[in-house]
């Protein structure tokens, strides 16, 4: 079976961001990019298919800058087969990323296809979903465990107060979680290999996909600030705050 | 304007999340509707009646509506859609799942997780782990929203009279996916997303053993406990014991982070909360920067003290 995996770039989820000064959006320059977390385990997810022998093929695709191009090679030393980058300059929303994979799948037909749950730059948590939506497939969502059983996959997601077990009819759409897996670090001998894996570069206008954006921004801003605290010196003044100051217990 | 409010519940009961979304629902100003979907739905469907603001409720009772599956679910809100201009739903792993799927088949934006509401096309929601907000614009023809629903605080009190009831056709099972089974944490304590009061762990705690001293100290204040992404991933606890930016968003009326250093993903989760303490042996921990009260302390000294002093 062929899986396709999407994954993100994104500001490393350890920096933290600044607003321009105009308040146009977020200041991105000359600072450390990453793959979205999510996709990472994404990424694994397939890979260890792969070794376990249920993957035939791991195709990985990247939407955005030609620097997206590093990702997608990480992704490559992660034990991905080939990549495809889908460049353009225009911001692409969850519901072009969807259409754009869609385009893609239709030639590549893959199995399943994975994506991370949630890029932690727009937290949107929508692109797997609508993709699903757009083919017609099942999705399984939030997946914290993955079997493949011939022509149909269990999976266990992750829901509010607890795990559920679901059954998708394949090919599907799942978005991985948290717990789906810890995902390896990139060795240098598979990062000299993955530069010689096939990376293809393709237009979304090639694709015949509009991936105008939906949603303006009018501006984004800093949220209001905590006003500073204090330091107790013990628990005694710790309970009398909360009881007679903060009258919270 | 018509708005549609569809209902998180498990048949009986609501979800405490529809009385909030139905709150962000009100400022948008217009008739509201609540979709209640599932098998034997008839008491959360009088529970919705009941909520201050809602016009009408419609019920989809059919048997594969007794979990909302994402498929069914997103399928019978396109049926639907076109009485109205905007459909809600709880940012919750229950809004999460569906919501897109229903957006992307009526070929329309969703704007994820709004925490403000500046005009009936325009909203506010925070991207980059909260540490940045956004105000986005939506031209679609019908606006897709998924609500924080800590922003929105519930009407107190219930609806003089119960709003009507009104039947819709289900639509027919996708047969796409199968709902297997779940497994529930059992709690003994209030939900995360509903407790006032919330006693959270993180790596300090060592393991999760060292949990009990959180639930002992939890129970004496009736908490409920969270944990950081750190204590997750290291095993201590389950999954949706997680707070912060891929996990629950909570701001209850007082929030103790214990052996929390305070990643910037931990403190979107949690940095609205009306009262925050903290507890770290760490004086240069981060979580100190948004705390009101903090403890430079021992936890394994603290904690228990704490518990015997209440």
């Amino acid at each position: 079976m062929k899986v396709l995996v999407a994954i993100k770039r994104v500001v490393d989820p350890n920096v933290k961001v600044r607003v321009k000064a105009d308040g146009s959006g977020v200041e991105t320059a000359n600072i450390k990019m990453a793959m979205n977390p999510f996709c990472e385990i994404a990424v694994e997810q397939a890979v260890r298919m792969k070794e376990a022998g249920t993957v035939t093929e791991i195709v990985v695709v990247s939407i955005g800058a030609p620097q997206c191009q590093e990702t997608l090679r990480t992704a490559l030393a992660m034990g991905a087969d080939r990549a495809i980058l889908v460049e353009t300059a225009v911001e692409v929303q969850p519901l072009a990323v969807a259409k754009v994979l869609q385009a893609i799948i239709a030639k590549e037909t893959p199995g399943l296809v994975i994506l991370g749950k949630q890029a932690v730059d727009d937290d949107c948590n929508q692109a797997g979903q609508m993709l699903a939506a757009l083919l017609g497939w099942p999705q399984a969502a939030f997946a914290s465990k993955i079997a493949i059983n011939g022509d149909h996959a269990d999976v266990t997601r992750e829901i509010d107060g607890g795990l559920e077990q679901l059954t998708v009819k394949l090919p599907a759409v799942m978005t991985a979680d948290l717990r789906l897996n810890e995902p390896r670090y990139v060795t240098l001998p598979n990062i000299m290999k993955a530069k010689k894996k096939p990376l293809e570069n393709v237009k979304p206008e090639a694709l015949g996909v509009d991936i105008t954006p939906r949603l303006a921004t009018l501006k984004v801003e800093e949220p209001p600030k905590r006003g500073a605290g204090v330091k107790l010196a013990d628990v005694a003044e710790l309970v009398n705050k909360l009881k007679n100051e903060a009258k919270v217990i | 304007m018509a708005i549609l409010v569809v209902a998180e519940h498990d048949n009986k009961h609501l979800k405490p999340s529809v009385a909030n979304t139905v709150a962000a629902a009100t400022k948008l100003g217009g008739e509201i509707n609540v979709l209640v979907a599932g098998s034997g739905c008839g008491e959360a469907a009088a529970e919705a009646a009941k909520i201050t603001g809602v016009a009408k409720v419609l019920v989809a009772d059919a048997p594969h509506y007794e979990v909302p599956l994402a498929e069914n679910l997103a399928a019978l809100v396109v049926s639907i859609a076109d009485k109205f201009t905007h459909i809600l739903a709880p940012a919750t792993g229950f809004g999460k799942n569906f919501m897109p799927r229903a957006a992307a088949l009526l070929d329309v934006a969703q704007v994820s997780d709004i925490c403000g509401i500046v005009s009936a096309d325009t909203f506010v929601r925070p991207i980059y782990a909260g540490n940045v907000l956004a105000t986005v614009q939506s031209k679609d023809r019908i606006k897709i929203i998924t609500v924080r629903i800590t922003a929105f605080d519930a009407a107190v009190g219930a609806a003089a009279t119960a709003a009507p009831l009104e039947n819709v056709a289900a639509v027919a099972d996708s047969g796409l996916s199968q709902f297997k089974g779940h497994e529930l944490t059992k709690l003994s304590r209030p939900e995360l997303t509903a407790a006032r009061v919330i006693v959270s762990g993180g790596r300090g705690m060592g393991s999760g053993e060292n949990f009990k001293l959180l639930e002992a100290l939890a129970d004496k204040l009736g908490a409920a406990v969270g944990a950081s992404r750190a204590a997750v991933d290291s095993g201590y606890v389950p999954n949706d014991y997680q707070v912060g930016q891929t996990g629950k968003i909570v701001a209850p009326e007082l929030y103790i982070a214990v052996g929390i250093s305070g990643a910037i993903q931990h403190l979107a989760g949690m940095k609205d909360s009306k009262v925050i303490v903290a507890i770290n042996k760490d004086a240069e921990a981060p979580i100190f920067q948004v705390a009101n009260y903090w403890l430079v302390e021992d936890l394994f000294k603290a904690v228990p003290e704490f518990t015997a002093q209440l």
